[in-house]
């Protein structure tokens, strides 16, 4: 267990009665593994159905006249072409184009959204949205719900077991299914699956529902982690931070090309500037030689001993059956195939860059 | 005979004619998790205790894995090269790390038996 100040699950019981090992993450306790171990939860999640809970991160709703204008400010999206139902990945930028957290946002009606945030970020970006909010007539509500994640290729099977259908709702998509109930078809994995934030009284009934299905393990924050990081999905506070613009982080891809061009949110000005330069480092896929996982935190050189980049997530993949990470490098060798070299505890390890995601994403689009 | 010691870093030592065979016990692989590589020393190698003998690497961390003893490495468990996991599935059997000559052998007497270690890990 953590220390005393950390922030304790609603479902702590549960986890603690599966046997789970709990560790610090982001101001929780969170359960890290249970007893299956790292590589079977991962395993089990792309072969059948993985229950995590995600009740660390941070659901808000924003609300009123002008809740579309608010989301034009705060993010590089156009929330009101957005269609009901309809989510899209966007970020907080600081005025210099930075990354202050990724975010999915999801409209639920004319004016209502859902915005999903990260655990760490949770508390700056409720005072960043109240500070925007100020200037608009728009209402931020933070939501007390449980939050969980079912994903994997059974996961619309057991969901309809436990009496959830899914029906229609294809990835990238959310509703509220139930009083007090948002449900998306999306995740952190790679796999179809999707994320459920519900009262806590409904998440008890839920989760004891779905563990009573063989297909449904348990899956802790390790392998939540080895999951993300073979689909390629960015972990902000490393992969993605204040410093890092969507430029270099090769996620322009979430930015329309009419908001690009002449969207008027924060951090736009200095965003144009950063494309208009092109990035000096580019976030890439990086595939070790052998075994040895190469880990965050490690440098990286080029054929001539020239510091390269570095690593920002690193470790061993389960599916790929190989180490797996991802970093920067200088944008000059951020082209698949080209061969760096990091340095682990003083030796060189050939890493290959490499495309991502490392094992395909196997989304439900229609 | 061989004699089995314990440290408080959960290594045992089994020591017969002068060489200590060193692995990780059961505790500890279970509280590493999955492993997917050793990082073996060099035979030959000469090492004082408390300096870092081997890496073990679970799918989320790396972890060193300290001499418990001075000695020099006699053999390391090539094994282990191909299957790390040998290490979760037998950590006091086949999945032992090296082995190692001891320098002085009456550093054993600062070390565990079995029941003293089960103590210590309550």
């Amino acid at each position: 267990m953590t220390g005393d100040d950390s922030k304790h699950l609603p479902l702590e019981d549960i986890h603690a009665a599966a046997g789970a090992r709990f560790g610090a993450f982001a101001g929780w306790s969170m359960p890290l593994t249970y007893p299956a171990g790292v590589m079977k939860e991962h395993l089990h999640t792309r072969e059948h159905a993985g229950l995590f809970d995600i009740s660390h991160m941070k659901l808000f709703e924003i609300s009123g006249p002008q809740a579309v204008a608010l989301l034009n400010r705060a993010c590089p999206l156009d929330a009101g072409a957005l269609e009901v139902s309809q989510s899209k990945l966007t970020f907080f930028l600081n005025e210099a184009g930075g990354i202050l957290d990724d975010l999915i946002v999801t409209r639920l009606g004319e004016e209502r959204f859902m915005v999903v945030a990260n655990a760490g970020n949770a508390v700056t970006d409720e005072k960043h949205l109240r500070e925007l909010a100020a200037d608009f007539d728009a209402k931020v509500e933070p939501l007390d719900r449980v939050f969980l994640a079912i994903q994997g290729p059974e996961a619309w099977a057991v969901l309809s077991r436990a009496g959830i259908e899914t029906g229609s709702l294809l990835f990238m998509h959310g509703v509220e299914p139930r009083r007090n109930w948002f449900m998306s078809r999306s995740g952190y994995t790679g796999e179809d699956g999707f994320e459920i934030g519900l009262p806590e009284a409904d998440a008890r009934d839920l989760v004891t529902k779905l563990l009573e299905d063989e297909r449904v393990l348990l899956i802790g924050l390790a392998a939540r982690d080895s999951l993300r990081l073979e689909a390629g999905l960015c972990l902000h506070g490393q992969d993605i931070t204040p410093e890092i613009d969507p430029a270099a982080a090769a996620l322009m891809w979430a930015i329309p090309k009419d908001i690009r061009a002449a969207g008027a949110f924060i951090g736009a000005d200095a965003l144009r500037a950063a494309v208009e330069r092109g990035p000096a480092q580019k976030r890439v896929g990086l595939k070790p030689e052998g075994r040895q996982p190469v880990r965050a935190g490690a440098a990286l050189f080029d054929d001539d001993g020239n510091p390269a980049g570095h690593v920002t997530s690193g470790g061993f993949g389960p599916s790929a059956g190989h180490p797996v990470a991802m970093g920067y490098v200088a944008a000059s060798l951020a082209k698949q195939g080209i061969r760096v070299f990091a340095d682990v505890r003083g030796t060189k390890i050939p890493v290959d860059i490499s495309s991502l995601p490392f094992t395909p994403h196997r989304y439900r689009k229609g | 005979m061989a004699t089995t010691y314990f440290t408080s870093d959960h290594e045992w030592l089994r020591v017969e004619g002068g060489i200590a065979t060193v692995g990780i016990t059961d505790y500890a692989q279970e509280q590493l998790g999955d492993l997917v590589f050793v990082e073996l020393p060099e035979k030959g190698k000469k090492l004082a205790k408390g300096d870092t003998a081997v890496v073990v690497e679970s799918v989320k961390a790396a972890s060193d894995v300290y001499a418990p003893v001075d000695g020099e490495i006699t053999e390391a468990n090539g094994t282990l090269s191909s299957d790390p996991s040998l290490v979760n599935s037998a950590a006091t059997g086949a999945g032992w790390l090296w082995k190692m000559k001891l320098a002085d052998e009456s550093q054993l007497a600062g070390l565990m038996d079995e029941a003293a270690y089960k103590a210590h890990i309550g």
